[in-house]
Order: structure tokens, then sequence, then C-alpha cells
């Protein structure tokens, strides 16, 4: 069975999720990358959408704007996470923010505001943009908008958006890192066996 | 048709081939990525590419990009010298990028370096790159027309080693790219090595690499029994599809390589992602054209 999360998602939501664990989300998500970080935190400026117990997007749409005014999400996929490491633990505790979605992992310092503030950070497989699209029902307001299309804040309403993988944890676990340790591992070995077979210097 | 008309109709024909491709994988792709999915064993592995097949589904029924970074488009062209466009040529594989831009449309992927601002065309100084290579007493066109997306561009890397580090050095520093930088690249990758004497000559090549078809080999023995020996390592990291781990890797491992100096060993690694947005077109003198990487694509 799916398991959903509802935005606003508490604190007791987040308790058994795991690192690897399969979610999706129903309620709000925004989209807040790499400037939106910047003026929060460097800058001192408020979010202009409040997302205590929501979710972010590191992500940069593709929006169509319709007739009626409204907007329509056409394509929209998950960006590098790991170019926002430098802010999301100050990003956390001062928005209260539940649920980061993104590509590729955090470092320690997210995995530390993850467990301190309780969040988790999860990923959307990558190159999946249009799935995601769909799974928009409706953009509700977009703020930020002198960033350009890809840095403004979208916020969307979606319904079973995911598949999105758990790859930290409010228990500090760290999923990406975890694998790395085996990927390391597993590199030494096959280096060693590889080099029986290609010493065409001779 | 006057050389006018014939001009326009290359660059619409290219640029609607632009857009189809940005929407569509080439069919080596799609059936590599079949062939691995099934060989997948984990719940997890099995749920990414489902997830991937399911939004190709989407991308080619509701007429979208695939995924959202249509990258920098880069031309791969194989020219005869008796083609008779070859002087418009660059004239039309620029203009073919601004055409498919508006209609696909595609992602404003051009920023000027150093005055640092978008040109919200997606074409800029010296972009589309342009690789060329001149074919004498052909008449024909063929080209190889990618996206690169940042994604998978980022583990690009290229160094000199000296001659001491052999082979082995090779196979070191495509491993350390592949732990470092392989997992974010959007797996599983396309990895292109170069081999030759500096880190230009190498980078070109393995730029060139991407663009041969999944299933083909170096004709130099040593160098295909690399490629083999590199996929089978490669793998057996277990990257997996997002590099969220599996029983494999890579869709493939292809070199490309130059004779090179006594004392040096140029090399470099470049990778494509899952979305491998490659399209191969191939012009007569009377232009007429043969898709070759898409074989049911109606433009
Ligand atoms: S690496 Fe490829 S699939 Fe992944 S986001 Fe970039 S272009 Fe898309």
């Amino acid at each position: 069975m799916k398991k959903i999360l509802n935005t606003p998602v508490s604190d007791s939501d987040l308790q058994d999720i795991r690192i690897g664990d399969v979610i999706y989300l129903n309620g709000h998500i925004v989209t807040c990358r790499d400037v939106a970080h910047r003026r929060l935190i460097e800058y001192g400026r408020e979010l202009p959408v409040d997302v205590r117990g929501g979710a972010i997007f590191h992500a940069g749409p593709i929006v169509r704007k319709l007739e009626d005014g409204k907007y329509e999400m056409v394509s929209i996929g998950p960006t590098t996470s790991m170019r926002m490491e430098k802010f999301e633990k100050e990003f956390i505790r001062e928005t209260g923010v539940k649920v980061i979605v993104g590509k590729g992992g955090m470092a320690s310092k997210t995995v530390e505001g993850c467990r301190e503030y309780k969040a988790i950070h999860c990923v959307f497989p990558a190159g999946c943009a249009v799935l995601a699209a769909t799974e928009v029902e409706e953009i509700e307001r977009v703020e930020w908008t002198d960033l350009g299309m890809p840095e403004a804040l979208w916020l969307s309403r979606i319904k079973e958006f995911g598949p999105l993988i758990v790859s930290i944890d409010v228990h500090g676990g760290n999923l990406f890192e975890q694998n790395k340790i085996d990927f390391n591992k597993r590199r030494e070995e096959e280096f060693t066996k590889i080099c029986e077979h290609i010493r065409f210097i001779k | 048709m006057d050389k006018t008309q014939q001009v326009q109709s290359m660059t619409e024909t290219l640029s609607k081939f632009i857009a189809y491709f940005g929407k569509v994988l080439p069919d080596d792709i799609r059936q590599k990525l079949e062939e691995l999915r099934k060989i997948e064993t984990t719940p997890m592995a099995a749920l990414i590419y489902d997830t991937m097949f399911k939004n190709q589904e989407l991308a080619a029924k509701l007429n979208r990009p695939s995924c959202q970074d249509t990258g920098v488009i880069q031309f791969f062209a194989r020219v005869g010298t008796r083609f008779p466009l070859i002087d418009d040529l660059s004239e039309i594989f620029r203009n073919s990028v601004l055409d498919a831009t508006k209609h696909a449309p595609l992602r404003h992927n051009s920023v000027e370096t150093f005055d640092e601002y978008n040109t919200g065309l997606n074409v800029g100084y010296r972009t589309p790159s342009i690789d060329w290579e001149i074919v004498p007493k052909s008449d024909k066109l063929d080209v190889d027309i990618y996206m690169a997306g940042g994604g998978c561009t980022l583990p690009g890397r290229a160094m000199v080693l000296m001659p001491g580090a052999g082979y082995e050095g090779v196979a070191d520093f495509v491993l350390d790219v592949m732990t470092s930088y392989g997992p974010n690249a959007c797996p599983p990758l396309l990895v292109g090595v170069g081999v030759a004497t500096s880190v230009e000559t190498a980078a070109i090549l393995s730029k060139r690499a991407l663009m041969r078809p999944l299933g083909s080999h170096n004709p130099n023995e040593k160098a295909a029994l690399m490629e083999r020996e590199l996929t089978k390592a490669i793998d057996a990291i277990g990257l997996g599809p997002q590099g969220l781990k599996g029983e494999r890797s890579v869709m493939g491992v292809h070199i490309e390589n130059a004779a090179r100096h006594p004392s040096t060993i140029g090399v470099a690694v470049n990778t494509g992602c899952w979305s491998h947005r490659r399209g191969n077109i191939a012009f007569g003198p009377d232009l007429t054209y043969t898709i070759v990487s898409h074989k049911e694509a109606v433009l």
C-alpha cells in the first residue's frame, strides 16, 4: 500500500519513516532553490510563503501562462540538492519545513538539521519531469517572480506526488552517504581486479 | 528548390528533429533501459525504472520534453567536402536550435560567460557548439545532435598521466569519477572515455564516444577489452538507477583513442545520463534524410 503523507506534516508523522522508504505527498509543495535560500539565510528576508509543516522542492520548472491568467505546470524535475547544503539546516530551523524534495544526497549539516528540528529529505527520480508535472493539480500562487521562472517560488497543490525516496530521516540516517561507503569499498576491489587485465604497457 | 529554400527546409527538418528527440529517447537507449530493468531485483530499482518508463510515455503523449533540462545543444558533424550546403551549415545548426527552442519548447540554457546573463534564446557566443570532421570527396552529411544536461555534464574530468601510471592509471581515474560524481549524474550512465596525449585531445574523444550507438565496440581489440572490463567494474560498484543501488550502473562504456606522445597519457571522462537525448540524422546531396537513431520518427 502507498504510504501517503499529508501537509501540514507533524513531527510524529515522520517518526516511523526511515531512509529507503518510499512515500507520496498530498497537499502543497513550493519550489525553493538557490537564491530563495540565500535571501532567507544571508539577507534575512522572510519567505513569502509559509512552509511551516510544509514541503519544499529543489526544482526549477517550466511553466506556461494560460489565457485566464492562471499557470500550468509543464515540466518540473528536481535539481541537485547539494547546492543548498550550505543553507538547509538554518532554513529548516527558520521556516519549520518538514519535507525537502530534491535530487541526490545532502551532507552532515542537513542531517543535523533534520534530526534536531524533525524534517526529512527525499529524492524524486530525476529526469521524470513530465510525470512530476502531472501530479501537480494546480499552481495556486507564485512569489518572488523577480527571480525569473526557474528560481521563483511556485506554490502547487499536489496529489500523490512521488515516488519520493527518503534519503535523510529524523533519526540521523543518510541513504546516499551509506551507499557511498559500499560503492567505495567495491571500487577498491574492482580496481585490483581490472588491473590484471589492462597492463598494456609492457 | 533554390538555395534559400534548401537552407530553410533543412533548418526546419533539424528543428523538428531536435524537438522530437527531446521527447523520445533513441531506439538503442530505450532497448537498453528495458534490458537493464529486467536485470534489477530490488523493488526500489524496479520502481525507479517504472517511473522512468511512465515518464517517457507521458512525455510522448503530452508532447513535452521528457526532462526539464534540455541541455545545451551540441552538434557533431561529419561533413563531406562536397555537401552542397557546407557553407551554410553553421547558420543552419544555430537557427534550428533557435527555432526548436520556441517550438519544443526547450529551456534557455545559454548563459554568457563573464557578462553572466542568460541570453534567453538558448544560443550564445559559440553555442550551440559544433564539432567538425571533414570527409574528403563525400557529398553527404552525417550529424549527431546531443542535449547535454547539467547533471551529467558535471562529472566531466580530464588529466594527463605519466606513462608510468599506465592503463591502470586510466582505470583508476575513470572509477574515481564514477564513485564521486556518478550517483548524481542520473545513472544508468553511458560513460565516454578518451585516451590520447593531452586534455583537449582526450576530452573531445570522450564526448565523441558518447555519440557512438550502444553495442558498438572500439575497433582496437585491447581498447574493446578495456571497454568490457570497465563496464564490468563499474557495474560491480552497483550504482543502480539514480545512484540508489542496483545490479547495474551503466548502459555502456565507450573508449575512443588516438596515438599519444611517448611521455604522456591524456585521459578524459564524459558521462551521459539515462535520459541520453542524442539524435543521429544523415543527409544526402539532394537533402533527403534518414533518421538513424529513431527508426519510427516522423517529423
Ligand atoms: S542528468 Fe539527465 S536526466 Fe538527470 S536531470 Fe540532468 S538531463 Fe535530466
